[in-house]
């Protein structure tokens, strides 16, 4: 169990190793304050949708899920995609009302991230992964929390870094994105480190 | 903008990848051999043509309120339809791309092309402008894939081009180049190069070195 966390933070970071969330990483990696924002609600989304998705899948959408009806047949797995992505639209919403009713200091705060993070590759390749690596409920739940708390840890990094880089003085054509890249790939090489401390 | 220019400027000029930041998240993962780069860029192609004819088709019968959840409902079908395909014709390839011919869902170029273009103009010039976006960014990942496949294994397509050492030639493969980190480092030099060669494209920095001072 812990292994998997481990593996979820670090080796297996969903952004540095897997490319996931790029986009918002590098789009919202421009100041720390927002960077951290994002990834809180990032790992809130990240810790409900993982174990909600891995329950339907293994509720409904695996194979011989229906036995109990006399359908031991039925396979269902190919409806994963379009009904994680359902889950994940419809947690969203819910997590966005809830946060306005009770605590709205934080939705406040948090406002424009989170309907952007229905888009996020990184919630719906956790789900994925959840099914490839057949996790059970469990051990869906830890992975859902460690990879959100990863991909946190990744893009705070990131947004204090690139704080400080505004003062460089950089080649021309490398200001911007190409530094932003470049700086992301040494994290990547970093995080890689931590991943053979596990072994 | 002509036909021919919508379906040029995206090639390198607008290049969604290094231009406007968009689906780089399913674009580093399969840039470890040009196979799966190459499989990726066909099922991408595939996807945002006929979402864009989908969704340009029934533009005006779309109600505002719910056309977030439709166009994904539209994107998701098909990535369900190419996903099954390449399960039931080429599985060990499927294997390989993992969970990430899935998250074509996800990949914002598709979402976002499908809400800037073709929620407001005809279903041909959206699919060209589908087909732009899509080899555009096709090019960049076969550029990256080409890069990386070619220092890390000193093979194109899975074919030796430069000798291995170990196999009596004199190429020493750079492993680096297969691990994470490289597509990052490859896709930042691409993206100095181009704007080294199109300086309009430049960020302008913030801050700036004040001129020496005369001591």
């Amino acid at each position: 169990m812990s292994g998997i966390l481990f593996d979820a933070i670090f080796a297996d970071n969903l952004a540095l190793s897997f490319f996931l969330g790029i986009c918002t990483f590098l789009a919202v990696s421009q100041k720390l304050s927002t960077a951290v924002g994002l990834g809180l609600a990032l790992i809130a989304v990240q810790g409900v949708t993982v174990p909600l998705n891995a329950l339907i899948y293994h509720a409904l959408l695996a194979k011989g899920a229906w036995g109990w009806a006399g359908l031991p047949e039925v396979d269902l797995t190919h409806l994963r995609i379009i009904v994680f992505i359902g889950v994940i639209a419809a947690v969203v919403q819910v997590l966005e009302m809830a946060l306005d009713r009770f605590v709205p200091v934080l939705h406040r705060g948090l406002g424009i991230f989170l309907p952007l993070i229905t888009v996020n590759c990184a919630i719906l390749g956790g789900s994925l992964f959840m099914v490839e690596r057949r996790y059970d409920i469990a051990e869906a739940a830890i992975w859902g929390i460690g990879s959100g708390i990863g991909w946190a840890l990744a893009i705070a990094a990131l947004a204090a870094i690139r704080e400080r880089l505004r003062y460089a003085d950089m080649p021309e054509g490398l200001q911007g994105l190409g530094a932003a890249f470049i700086v992301t790939g040494l994290m990547s090489l970093g995080f890689t480190a931590f991943g053979g401390l596990a072994r | 903008m002509s036909a021919r220019d919508r379906l040029v400027s995206p090639l390198i000029r607008d290049n969604p990848v290094t231009r406007q930041i968009l689906g780089i998240c399913s674009a580093l993962a399969v840039t470890t051999s040009m196979t799966t780069a190459l499989t990726m860029s066909a099922a991408l192609v595939f996807v945002l043509c006929t979402a864009a004819a989908l969704i340009s088709a029934i533009r005006r019968h779309i109600p505002r309120a719910i056309r977030l959840i439709l166009q994904i409902t539209i994107i998701a079908t098909l990535v369900i339809l190419v996903d099954e395909l390449l399960r039931a014709y080429a599985f060990a390839l499927s294997e390989r791309l993992s969970i990430f011919v899935g998250l074509i869902v996800t990949n914002c170029l598709v979402l976002g092309r499908a809400e800037a273009f073709a929620m407001h103009h005809p279903a041909g010039a959206a699919v060209l402008d589908g087909l732009g976006n899509a080899l555009g960014y096709g090019l960049v990942l076969m550029v990256v894939a080409a890069i990386r496949e070619l220092l890390g294994t000193g093979a194109l397509f899975g074919r030796t081009v430069l000798p291995l050492a170990e196999e009596g030639g004199w190429f020493a493969p750079l492993r680096l180049m297969q691990l994470a980190p490289a597509a990052f480092f490859v896709l930042g030099l691409l993206v100095w190069a181009i704007r080294s060669a199109r300086p309009e494209q430049v960020e302008r920095p913030e801050h700036r070195l004040a001129p020496e001072a005369e001591p």
